[in-house]
């Protein structure tokens, strides 16, 4: 047996200093000898480890034989197997904590590229002018109604039109694609490629009806009179706020605020796209996660002198991915570690320029597992800004669940469901996604989708 | 969707469009608003649902173009299609057998208070209209609203229709000649609530505002409606739009209001020089 590569292969980047001037892709991604070469890294154990770190269970071995192969076809068929998004999860997945963790390379070196080899099958697709629609069964006359176009609400219309199911999904925005297209930027996940895998869900023959808002347009009781199931995966929208002094003041934002205005309304394309975002010099965002790094890069690139992030614990509870901090640090992010904000200051107009903070140590774990931040009296300072997003999480919003009579929710306010079935406690109605984990990732929306799909199909068969 | 079946001109600067749209027109009720994107690359904002179709098969929205976004829609012609409208959105008025209710209607809030007029005197309530702008001709309305209050005020602040003058100062009139009043409604520019606020508190006259914070989505995923009553923050389009008035803070929302004045300037001006791209 050969002796294994240690290392990826490695993936060009646009320059730092070049990339933060633009919106562009930051990688560019494998050429076909790269991603072969890369490819033949794979061991092909036979136990497949990787497999069980993939919340969909893709056929990793096979789809990146595929390649090594030289056959890209077969690869993204085998991809498209087990999701309808390979570009965006390839992109997205926080595969450190996944699929490479657990690859077995990964205790003697570097784990297989797998999500950079995922991603090269979804644009070699792409590049080829046809893409294989599956041949669907006839029409079962059976309708399920889809709340929310995201990762979890994609996957699912097209698992059960593949069933031969009728599937309309409802999307609140005037664009699908949830949090794909409204909060991850340009420049982590092109909006051409989310809009492609549309595209994709629209030949599966499903049909999507923007600007319609469950809750409000129609509710689920009313829906339940058109359709045989529903299936309520509207995200985790609700942006949370610290509720401290002055957090209303002019040029303070919530990460959805500011994220949905540059990426969904393309502010930074103002004034040829109508709606505006103000370009702060001097930008805080107070959280340690994806959103916050997407919050930070996105101000560096409509113009920051300083983009900071302020994160109450320390650099190694820092949920991001691990790509996105690299990124981040390459790009020139202040990181204010153990530092919290307690009070906002404002000039008369009512502009935010100054935010006051307080310094925390770390005590004991907490239930989470992550030591707990604790604040270290008189350590008050100021940092003077001009801009602040608020990026400390999200939660349910709750339009549907209190218009829906008989849906039981928990103490998160997340929608209660059997993670067996998908079910919940309303005859006819599931939920997956973010509405019933609570802010999570794209790939285990999407695991939940397809247990609810399952169910659903099951349920529909036996009406 | 989303056809105008009609456009009608009510004032300079100020139009009427009957949008299409079955849905909402089944679901709407007094207080509610939409939110319409006019084309691809437009801001979306909030419109109040001004009436509807007996038949349930349009809207009406009525609209003053104050910037680049209104100025747009307000070229539009009959026949064309608004790319997106999102509704009903926010909560309905509350509407009940309240007794003698002044309903205030300050300039282009004339529109919101419309339906509102209605339906509190559908329920029975005895219904005092003051409606008001700054001249003759922004005043939008005053046949429909005449018809059906019991009594109808008309100021302009310079005079030029009704008394000379502010809603606030009938308003005052009216507390002054000892009406009992059990509700007041007003819908207008910041100020004017506040000063309708101002009036009615140590009266203890339970007053309800609707207010305009910029909104993006109107469903309660952005807070760029955060909204301070009572001291605590409130998003405008999902627990509002209407708030007791005596525990709003109206500091705040004109200066929220205000948050995007150079931009819309610049927009405006890229709107004159017709830069922009306009495509479905
Ligand atoms: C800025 C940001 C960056 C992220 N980065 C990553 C990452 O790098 N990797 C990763 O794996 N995960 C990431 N996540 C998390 C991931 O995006 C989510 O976990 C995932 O999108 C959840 O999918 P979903 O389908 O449950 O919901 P969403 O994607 O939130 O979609 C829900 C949809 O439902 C719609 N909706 C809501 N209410 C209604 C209603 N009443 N009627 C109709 N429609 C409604 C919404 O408008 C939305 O389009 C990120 C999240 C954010 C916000
Ligand atoms: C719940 C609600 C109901 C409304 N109903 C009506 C109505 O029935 N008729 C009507 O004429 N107007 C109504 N408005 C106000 C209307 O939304 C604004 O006039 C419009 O958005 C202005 O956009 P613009 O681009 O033309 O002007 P701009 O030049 O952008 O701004 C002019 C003014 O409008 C405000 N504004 C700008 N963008 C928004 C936005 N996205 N959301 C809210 N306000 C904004 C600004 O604070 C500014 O004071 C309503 C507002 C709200 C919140
Ligand atoms: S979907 Fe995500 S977790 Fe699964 S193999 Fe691809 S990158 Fe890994
Ligand atoms: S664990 Fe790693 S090396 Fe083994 S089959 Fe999976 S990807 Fe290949
Ligand atoms: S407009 Fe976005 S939360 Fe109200």
């Amino acid at each position: 047996m050969p002796k294994p590569i240690l290392k990826k292969v490695p993936i060009s980047e646009q320059h730092p200093e070049e990339r933060i001037k633009n919106f562009n892709e930051v990688p560019y991604g494998y050429v076909p000898g790269e991603a072969m070469k890369e490819a033949k890294r794979c061991l092909q154990c036979k136990n497949a480890p990787c497999i069980t770190g993939c919340p969909v269970e893709i056929d990793i071995p096979g789809f990146i034989k595929a390649i090594g192969d030289g056959d890209f076809g077969k690869s993204i068929k085998i991809l498209k197997e087990k999701t309808v998004l390979p570009a965006v999860c390839g992109r997205v997945c926080p595969q450190e904590e996944q699929c490479e963790k657990v690859c077995t390379l990964a205790k003697i070196g570097e784990p297989v590229a797998i999500g950079r080899l995922e991603r090269f099958s979804s644009e070699w697709e792409a590049i080829q002018k046809t893409t294989d629609i599956p041949k669907i069964p006839a029409p079962t006359g059976k309708r399920v109604a889809v709340v929310g176009s995201g990762p979890a609400g994609l996957t699912i219309a097209g698992d059960l039109a593949m069933l031969g199911h009728n599937v309309v999904i409802f999307e609140a925005l005037h664009q699908p694609g949830g949090v794909l297209i409204y909060g991850i930027p340009e420049f982590r996940l092109p909006k051409v490629i989310v809009e492609r895998e549309i595209e994709y869900i629209k030949k599966l023959g499903v049909q999507i009806i923007t600007s319609f808002v469950v809750g409000k347009t129609k509710t689920i009781d009313e829906l339940l009179k058109e359709f045989d199931a529903i299936f309520v995966a509207a995200g985790a929208g609700l942006p949370w706020f610290m509720n401290i002094p002055g957090e209303n003041y002019n040029g303070i934002y919530s990460a959805n605020e500011y994220l949905t205005r540059a990426n969904l309304m393309k502010a930074y394309l103002f004034p040829e796209w109508d709606t505006p975002i103000i370009k702060g010099k001097r930008v805080a965002v107070i959280g340690g996660g994806n959103v916050a790094m997407d919050s930070a890069r996105t101000a560096l690139r409509l113009g920051a002198e300083s983009s900071m992030i302020i994160y109450r614990r320390s650099e190694n509870e820092m949920p991001a991915r691990m790509e996105e901090i690299i990124h981040a640090k390459e790009e020139g992010i202040d990181f204010h570690f153990l530092t919290l904000p307690v009070q906002y200051y404002a000039d008369d107009l009512g502009w935010v320029n100054n935010m006051e903070c307080i310094k925390m140590e770390l005590g004991e774990p907490d239930s989470s597992g992550r030591r707990q931040p604790i604040s270290i009296n008189d350590s008050n300072f100021k940092i003077p800004v001009d801009v602040v997003i608020v990026a400390i999480g999200n939660s349910p919003n709750p339009l549907i669940t209190t218009t829906t009579p008989g849906i039981e929710i928990t103490k998160k306010g997340t929608i209660q469901i059997n993670e067996k079935t998908g079910e919940t406690s309303k005859s006819r109605v599931y939920a997956g996604g973010d509405v019933a984990t609570g802010a999570a990732t794209v790939i285990l929306a999407m695991g939940t989708a397809r247990i609810a799909a399952k169910s659903i199909h099951s349920l529909l068969q036996n009406k | 969707m989303n056809k105008i079946l009609k456009k009608q001109v009510l004032s300079p600067g100020i139009k009427l469009f009957n949008v299409e749209n079955k849905d909402i027109a089944e679901k709407v009720l007094p207080g509610q608003f939409v939110v319409i994107r006019a084309y691809a690359q437009g801001e979306r904002i909030p419109l109040t649902v001004a009436d509807v179709d007996i038949n349930k098969k349009f809207i009406t929205l009525i609209f003053q173009e104050v910037g680049q976004s209104t100025f747009y829609f307000g070229s539009l012609k009959e026949g064309d299609e608004i790319s997106d409208v999102a509704g009903p959105l926010g909560k309905p008025s509350e509407i009940e057998h309240f007794g003698t209710c002044v309903c205030i209607g300050g300039g282009i809030g004339i529109a919101p208070v419309y339906p509102i007029i209605k339906a509190l005197k559908n329920k029975g309530n005895k219904v005092i209209s003051i409606i008001g702008a700054r001249t003759e001709e922004l005043l939008i309305l005053k046949k429909e609203i005449k018809q059906i209050s019991d009594e109808l005020c008309i100021t302009t602040d310079d005079g030029s229709y009704g008394k000379e003058g502010r809603v606030s100062n009938e308003l005052s009139r009216l507390i002054k000649e000892g009406i009992k009043i059990d509700r007041v409604i007003a819908i207008g520019p910041g100020i004017m609530m506040k000063t309708i606020s101002d009036i009615t508190k140590p009266y203890e006259i339970k007053t309800i505002v609707s207010l305009n914070p910029i909104m993006v989505d109107g469903t309660g995923m952005c807070g760029a409606c955060r909204v301070e009553v009572e001291g605590e923050t409130k998003f405008a389009c999902i627990d509002g739009p209407e708030f007791d008035a005596h525990l709003v803070n109206f500091d705040l929302l004109m200066k929220r209001q205000r948050m995007y004045t150079k931009e819309e300037k610049e927009s405006m001006e890229s709107l004159e020089k017709d830069k922009k791209r306009k495509s479905k």
